[in-house]
């Protein structure tokens, strides 16, 4: 009895039920939590206002956390925050009151890599839930079992692990694993660079991290008796870059949820909601597709399209399957022209006219071809009329945040995005 | 005033003489497994040889077993471990929870010293590593003097800082020299210890003065800085905050370099607990002295200790 092939290897008999992994979405404001909540996010991690290690987000004050919270938690998902700086002493007053504080909000979880802000969140909170960063570099499973005994309830693995050690870490010690699915990596071991320090005297470990890493470097090789060889030329093309490709695996996804790790991570608390929106979108339609029904899983084309459209570099699966060689990096070649640009967010639709409330994002003109997307439809519209909220007619949406009014031909709902095709 | 104990790497036998002869107080080497950026790798007979060696001086030696560990390194993590504690080394140097958790586990009678390079920052992280049972911490080399002050005030182990020495700046487990030379069509063979020892730097594109030492070997991708810490000028601030011990860092120098550095810190040392008035006018002479014997390209610098960071 032969059936359809599906790409994977033989089972004997259908697979029994798969566990579905929550997955994780960045949010680097409120908009974002909510757009990524809406969109399919299980859980979405955030910075507040200190501790957190992307100082140029534009992070979460107390206010918004709860705010945050209330609209995760009512949708049934989480919130963790961000707290993984490699502390110095002057940032050590206050952590404790910080604690209590996201723990009084309702925040799920905090995200911690240095050991000091461990203990003060077991003092302060001991009921708030810690995972351990990225940052912390875990690559064995004693040291899993390590941070275990120490109360962490989940260890985030460093991107450096296999499949082959994620399925030995997670056989040998029972804790709850996150692992970075999506989204731009550091080429070093996280937390184990202070380039940005060296070059711009900015502490990569608190938040300043300049990605020095993605700068041009001439390469040069001393020989014997006053010999300088050049190898890699900044000026010109063969310059020497230490950047990474992004992490993207939807397409070997089935391999990585049949781990059984327990939270799949997008990266990017600094990235638009456009991107947040698509490829929150595409990962979780494929973990459906998987866990629902896993006989039949087909890796849709569609899924790799949007990760596309959502602004992304090319791709590598990081350590997952093997170790990352010069393919899997950045030299100097053209990033492919963006073929869509995120244009607006649909605020509301009135089902009478058919015409939507658009808050505009970037310049979109009548005539243009749209693509108007939500979590789970998408159709493309050429716009026909553009009125702006006193109902004067308009050639074009110029203004950033600009509300305007737009004709649609089929339904669309609050939070739906428009991209222009270019 | 407590005497800092003076610790040098060693990248042999040989070197391990040196520095002894030259006043070392301690030496700090690499074994055949687990070293991370060590000088040299000792192998288990060398080690015990050493062992012998430091303690016929009265001395101290110290193992560094400080890689970073993935699951295949775990094998044989613990017979290594009590391999090395019979050869009477006087501390291991460690940066992973797994080789604590194996020395506990087996239990190990070894003092244990955290080195993570980069990320011991704080007193309190430093006093949580104590509390497992660790016994020193090396600090992180981006720490300015008034942290190092206020984390020494508040530690409740030893303190050691890097007074002298090139620093890591950069550690990626990928193959990024080899990477560059595969993406430029020339094949390279990144299991031997090629790129190692040829002598590789980069320059970032604006900042042309500036040379950063790159190698590969087993463990990934190392950038070293571009400039040796010397702080023998400013010891005596090190020496009254109360610091353990300080530490010259042997990596890309000679041994007569090391010799010659060791043989200066020594003499401040002496200097400064004997007649603090004196220092002053000698440190002068002593940083001119490690100028002549610096290698071309390579500024003296104070690093971190007196620069402010943002973030």
């Amino acid at each position: 009895m032969s059936v359809a092939t599906s790409g994977r290897t033989a089972h004997a008999g259908a697979k029994a039920k798969i566990a579905r992994p929550e997955l994780l979405a960045p949010a680097g404001n409120l908009e974002k939590l909510k757009c990524a909540i809406l969109y399919g996010a299980d859980a979405v991690y955030i910075g507040g206002q200190q501790y957190g290690l992307r100082a140029n987000a534009d992070n979460f004050s107390f206010a918004e956390m709860e705010e945050g919270v209330d609209f995760a938690h009512r949708h049934g998902a989480k919130v963790y925050v961000a707290t993984n700086i490699i502390a110095h002493n002057e940032d050590l007053p206050g952590v404790h009151e910080y604690f209590r504080r996201l723990y009084e909000i309702g925040i799920n979880g905090v995200i911690v890599a240095d050991p000091a802000l461990i203990e003060a969140c077991k003092q302060a909170a001991p009921d708030l839930e810690i995972h351990l960063s990225t940052q912390a570099s875990t690559t064995n499973w004693r040291t899993v079992q390590f941070w275990k005994n120490e109360g962490v309830s989940r260890i985030v693995l460093a991107r450096e692990v296999s499949v082959e050690e994620i399925r030995e870490i997670k056989e040998r010690v029972d804790v709850e694993l996150e692992v970075f699915i999506h989204g731009a990596m550091c080429i070093s071991y996280s937390g184990r660079c202070v380039l940005s320090n060296h070059f711009t005297a900015r502490d990569s470990n608190r938040g300043g991290c300049c990605q020095s890493c993605r700068w041009k470097y001439d390469l040069y090789e001393e020989g014997g008796e006053d010999e300088l060889r050049q190898w890699g030329n900044a000026q010109e093309t063969n310059a020497f870059t230490m950047s990474s490709k992004d992490l993207a695996v939807i397409h070997r996804l089935p391999e990585i949820i049949d781990l059984g790790v327990e939270s799949f991570k997008i990266e990017g608390r600094m990235k638009s909601l456009h991107y947040v929106a698509t490829v929150v979108k595409a990962y979780r339609q494929a973990i459906d597709a998987y866990c629902d029904d896993p006989d039949n899983y087909r890796l849709r084309e569609e899924w790799l399209e949007e990760i596309k459209k959502s602004g992304h570099r090319s791709s590598t699966s990081g350590f997952f399957f093997y170790q990352p060689g010069h393919e899997d990096q950045l030299f100097g070649e053209a990033e492919e022209a963006a073929k869509y640009d995120f244009c607006g967010v649909v605020l509301d639709y009135d089902e009478d006219t058919r015409t939507a409330t658009v808050e505009q994002r970037n310049h979109f003109a009548v005539g243009q071809q749209l693509e108007i997307f939500g979590p789970d439809h998408q159709f493309r519209e050429v716009v026909k009329e553009i009125k702006d909220e006193e109902g004067n007619v308009l050639d074009a949406a110029r203004h950033p945040l600009q509300r305007v009014k737009i004709k649609v031909s089929r339904p669309v709902r609050p939070w739906d995005l428009l991209r222009k095709v270019l | 005033m407590t005497r800092p104990e003076l610790l040098a790497t060693a990248a042999d036998l040989e070197e391990l003489k040196l520095v002894l002869d030259a006043g070392a107080d301690a030496v700090n080497i690499g074994g055949s497994r687990y070293a991370l950026r060590t000088t040299g790798r000792f192998s288990l007979e060398e080690i015990k040889q050493a062992a012998t060696l430091v303690h016929q001086a009265n001395k101290k030696l110290y193992l560094s077993v400080n890689s970073v560990m993935h699951n295949e390194d775990l094998d044989g993590l613990s017979s290594y471990l009590k391999s090395v504690t019979d050869t009477g080394v006087d501390a291991i140097v460690f940066s992973d929870p797994a080789v604590l958790m194996t020395v506990r586990e087996e239990g190990l009678a070894i003092p244990l010293h955290w080195s993570a390079d980069i990320i011991s920052t704080n007193y309190q992280t430093v006093n949580y590593w104590g509390k497992k049972g660790v016994q020193r911490a090396e600090l992180a080399r981006e720490l300015n003097m008034d942290e190092i002050i206020e984390l020494k005030e508040n530690a409740g182990i030893e303190i050691q800082v890097q007074v002298h020495g090139i620093m890591c700046i950069f550690h990626s487990k990928r193959e990024l020299v080899s990477n560059y030379f595969n993406q430029a069509g020339q094949k390279v063979d990144h299991r031997s210890d090629h790129l190692k020892s040829r002598r590789l730097f980069l320059k970032e594109e604006k900042r042309q003065d500036q040379e950063y030492p790159i190698y590969e070997d087993d463990q990934g991708t190392h950038i070293m800085s571009s400039e040796d810490i010397c702080m023998i000028d400013q010891l005596p601030e090190l020496i009254d905050a109360g610091i353990d011990s300080f530490k010259i860092e042997g990596l890309m120098k000679p041994a007569s370099y090391m010799e010659k550095v060791v043989r200066l810190y020594r003499k401040a040392i002496a200097v400064y607990l004997e007649d603090s008035k004196s220092y002053r006018n000698q440190a002068n002479e002593w940083r001119r002295e490690i100028e002549q014997i610096q290698p071309q390209g390579r500024p003296l610098t104070t690093g971190f200790f007196y620069k402010e960071q943002i973030f």
